[in-house]
């Protein structure tokens, strides 16, 4: 049974390997670029699947927590204590092993935080303001949690853009590359093929966490809490937990998404903040169906794909809400019903 | 803080707060009737505002916002009549996204009808430059209309709920949908007469804060944001109590200024209005057991 659950993530692994060796032998690896960037999105797009399709709650501020994600190890990785390299706080810190120095353009020296430190703060910072944004939030529904969790996302963006240490509108830039054991998260052209890989492991890692906790005991009583949430409470589901729990996990996906694009991009701008990222997160989703994950990755990809190729020219928000629209009028449903594994009796789907 | 001072802030908080009572009260109207929160409402602002700026360049001001309003009420008709009437019971999450999406299109729309400039109407009266004495302090008489305005758009939609027949069947179709329809009312028309109505005050609005704060294409969501605020501080759907939330939070943005750093003002009241969706979801003056009872 695990081991057939687990099949189409081998597939997956395979549909990746082989796009990869197609596109490098037609000499066209150039779209590796944005095929990276569409699977960190796709990430986020994964994390909010979870949450929207199979606890039922609607948030329109997942980029606010990938911006949270990705500014954090920014701030850190770039932040210079050189010239603090004398004070005892900078000198204990080094001494823990945390700093790292490096050389920039100018050789001139930079003293910063290792992007390690940055990854971990960054997810404990983003699990840590979900949990307290959620305590509350998660008890809302409907309208209210969606302008609820679209105010958070703001208060991100108007605090980003007014605040120095975060690069107000230029966003931060020279951030160094992550690196994992002999791997290095970063965009240079040499390491094209590598992060290719790395970021679709990421994305397949982030799914086998979702599959498993969709079918796990956790996984039925999030689908109860979906159905009917009176229901799934005088059942015994512990509805409040379980939503805030999916909520900080979610969370977390956009937070780790956002750290991993930062340091493939070299930086991050105050439009990964933006509203309209929420807006559209919320539309790969609703394409992918809702409660389907493997919807919700392919919408993902592919949407990702095209609009980070730059198709749709200035129509790319038009054509997010475009299709918004379109699915939530026609395929309350999804458009990408096929569904593996598992049969549903007809739910409806985003009731909430 | 003398005198003068304090008084020049509460009379800019006044106008500002005027402002978002009128977008709050567009959300009532909807909600009320339909139970929707129209997330596009702030953009039927900045339409309203970005016509009348358009046709002010070779109308007379009165015509062109006579126009724009017009141009908007037709609009928030074609909202309800392509995206709205014909959903079969959908479920709330449904309705959000899709007004969510609406209101994209509408900004995306205007970016491309138009650019991403900022513009302004002329002031209805003065220049950009003139001001009012007001026992010390100055106001532009802009904001006089912009408060008059509102002041007349609250007034004049009273009365119609009370006095005119359609305002009434409008509160019937509000109050119990399926009842309404039994008394002949045609419930689907009063739905479409609840976005123009909400189109219409929200363009004129548009074009009242216009000189004030100018018009840009992506304006919309965070005066949407504001409105939502002000409509859930007065509990939904209640229009007057909007009123009064709407002058409250107008005064705490402009005072906040005082205290804080301007690019913090929207920073601001974004964290009232998560204050009191987390403390108070049924507003200050709404209780959780009258929720159900809809007036405008």
């Amino acid at each position: 049974m695990a081991g057939r659950r687990f099949l189409p993530l081998a597939a997956v692994a395979l549909a990746v390997a082989a796009l990869q060796l197609a596109l490098s032998a037609a000499g066209a690896v150039y779209y590796l670029t944005q095929l990276t960037m569409s699977a960190y999105y796709s990430l986020v797009v994964l994390g909010l699947c979870l949450l929207m399709g199979y606890a039922g709650q609607i948030s329109l501020g997942q980029a606010g927590f990938f911006a949270i994600g990705g500014y954090t190890s920014a701030v850190l990785t770039t932040v210079n204590l050189h010239g603090l390299s004398g004070t005892p706080a900078v000198q204990a810190l080094a001494r823990l092993g945390v700093l790292v120095e490096r050389r920039d353009l100018y050789d001139h020296v930079l003293l910063s935080f290792a992007p390690w430190v940055g990854l971990a703060a960054a997810l404990v910072l983003t699990a840590l303001v979900a949990l307290l944004i959620g305590l509350p939030v998660i008890r809302l529904s409907g309208h209210y949690l969606a302008m609820a969790t679209l105010g958070f996302g703001l208060i991100v963006l108007r605090l980003i853009l007014a605040t120095p240490l975060l690069g107000q509108a230029d966003g931060i830039s020279g951030v160094p590359p992550l690196p994992l054991a002999a791997l290095r998260v970063t965009g240079g052209l040499a390491r094209r093929v590598e992060n290719y890989y790395i970021s679709w492991a990421l994305v397949l890692i982030g799914l086998a966490l979702a599959i498993n906790l969709v079918h796990s005991r956790v996984g039925r009583a999030l689908r109860s809490l979906h159905g009917g949430e009176e229901a799934a409470g005088a059942m015994g589901v512990d509805t409040a937990r379980l939503k805030l729990a999916t909520f900080v996990l979610s969370a977390v996906f956009a937070g780790v998404a956002g750290v991993f694009l930062t340091h493939y991009n070299g930086g991050i701008g105050p439009s990964e903040a933006a509203s309209m990222k929420s807006v559209r997160y919320v539309a790969v989703v609703a394409v992918g169906g809702m409660d389907n994950l493997w919807g919700a990755l392919a919408a993902g990809a592919l949407l990702n794909f095209i609009s980070l190729r730059g198709y749709l020219g200035s129509y790319d928000d038009a054509f997010f809400a475009g299709i918004l629209i379109a699915v939530m009028l026609f395929f309350p449903e999804g458009l990408l019903k096929a569904r593996l594994g598992g049969r549903r009796a007809g739910r409806a789907a985003g009731s909430g | 803080m003398r005198f003068e001072q304090v008084f020049q802030y509460f009379l800019a908080g006044l106008t500002e707060g005027a402002i978002f009572a009128i977008v709050a009260i567009g959300f009532n109207i909807i909600y009320n009737t339909t139970g929707i929160i129209n997330f596009a409402q702030g953009e039927f602002l900045v339409l309203g505002g970005m016509i009348a700026v358009s046709l002010s360049a070779f109308l007379p001001l009165a015509l062109a916002v006579a126009l724009a309003v017009a141009a908007t009420i037709v609009v928030g008709a074609l909202v309800d009549l392509l995206f709205i009437r014909w959903l079969a019971s959908p479920s709330v999450l449904r309705l959000v996204v899709i007004t969510i999406g609406i209101s994209i299109l509408l900004r995306e729309g205007m970016l491309h009808l138009w650019d991403e400039k900022v513009r302004a109407l002329r002031p209805f009266t003065g220049s950009e430059i003139s001001s009012v004495r007001i026992l010390g302090a100055r106001i532009s008489p802009q904001a006089l209309w912009a408060l008059g305005i509102s002041a007349v758009i609250v007034v004049a939609l009273s009365l119609f709920f009370r006095l005119t027949l359609i305002g009434r069947a409008m509160r019937a179709t509000a109050a119990n949908r399926t009842a309404a329809r039994l008394c002949g009312i045609n419930t689907r028309w009063m739905v479409t007469l609840s976005f123009m109505l909400s189109a219409g005050i929200g363009a004129l609005a548009g074009c009242a804060i216009s000189p004030l704060t100018q018009t840009q294409y992506d304006m919309g969501a965070s005066l949407a944001i504001k409105g939502f605020t002000v409509a859930i501080l007065g509990g939904l759907g209640n229009s007057m109590a909007a009123v009064a939330a709407g002058l409250a939070l107008g005064l705490v943005e402009v005072f906040s200024v005082s205290l804080l750093p301007l690019a913090y003002k929207d920073a601001v009241s974004l964290t009232v209005l998560l204050i009191i969706l987390f403390f108070r979801p049924s507003g200050l003056f709404g209780r959780a057991e009258v929720q159900r009872l809809k007036e405008f």
